[in-house]
């Protein structure tokens, strides 16, 4: 059953970003993008990893698709018109995914194939988590709010039409 | 379908990351640019938990949590930045946008 889930998210999560780079239409490309992030929340929950597939689909699928559709209305963006290829790029394209590829090989090591499933270990839910950030991870949280302070600041600083 | 191990989730997590970045490198709209560069910052989300889960080690969703977290916070940012370039230039293009180009 999990291997099953595991090809069947994988084919939606590849096809689905798949779909985000060929689409010429922004909308087209943004309903490419939620699929992709439910996917990968499936697959997050496969992992065992529930807490963060919650936030997955919280986070991404709400907040942020939500902000990419409104600026794809605020700004009426058109599908993008075709242009020809440059030889040139296509094979320096085709030369990066070659070497970005022997690069990605080599980065796994042998073991990582024998590393079959999972036993049971610490426990991934909420709770251990929340312990984790507020215990040995409370200088980063604390950061990663200020972060999200300024962030505000900053894009109302940036959306103010006088600037 | 034999048994799912850690190998299958990083190729996974590689091919994803090929995605994203084929589509910054194709795409010439700075909107669908972004959105590579989500699936590309997701990728690498996918491996963390995927070495999270096989090392039996909680950390590494607490790094994700926090990954995701910063995502936002650059969504956000960015695409203000893109409204108020629009203001600007009437434009979303990459290669229309060349004041800092020498």
């Amino acid at each position: 059953m999990e291997g099953f889930l595991f090809w069947f998210l994988a084919f939606g999560l590849l096809s689905s970003a798949v779909a985000v780079i060929v689409n010429r239409s922004p909308v087209a490309s943004a309903l490419g993008l939620v699929t992709m992030i439910l996917a990968l929340a499936g697959l997050f929950g496969l992992l065992g990893a529930y807490f963060l597939a919650a936030v997955q689909v919280w986070v991404y699928a709400g907040a942020v698709m939500v902000l990419f559709l409104f600026i794809i209305m605020l700004l009426d963006l058109k599908a993008e018109e075709v242009t020809p290829l440059r030889p040139l790029g296509v094979g320096a394209g085709l030369l990066t995914i070659v070497l970005l590829g022997i690069g990605f090989w080599r980065a796994i090591p042998a073991s990582a194939w024998e590393t079959s499933g999972a036993g049971a270990g610490e426990a991934s839910d909420a709770a251990s988590i929340g312990h984790l950030l507020f215990s040995a991870y409370v200088l980063p949280f604390e950061g990663v709010g200020l972060l999200l302070l300024i962030a505000m600041i900053g894009v109302i600083v940036l959306s103010k039409s006088d600037v | 379908m034999g048994t799912v191990t850690l190998g299958h989730y990083l190729v996974l997590s590689g091919l994803l990351f090929a995605i994203g970045l084929a589509g910054v490198i194709i795409r010439r709209d700075l909107l669908i640019m972004y959105m590579c560069l989500e699936i590309m910052l997701n990728a690498a989300n996918l491996s963390l938990v995927a070495f999270s889960r096989f090392s039996q080690q909680i950390r590494g969703q607490v790094l994700v949590f926090f990954v995701i977290t910063v995502a936002a916070v650059e969504v956000a940012v960015g695409l203000a930045l893109l409204v108020s370039l629009y203001r600007m230039k009437r434009t979303t293009k990459a290669e229309e946008i060349t004041a800092l180009k020498f």
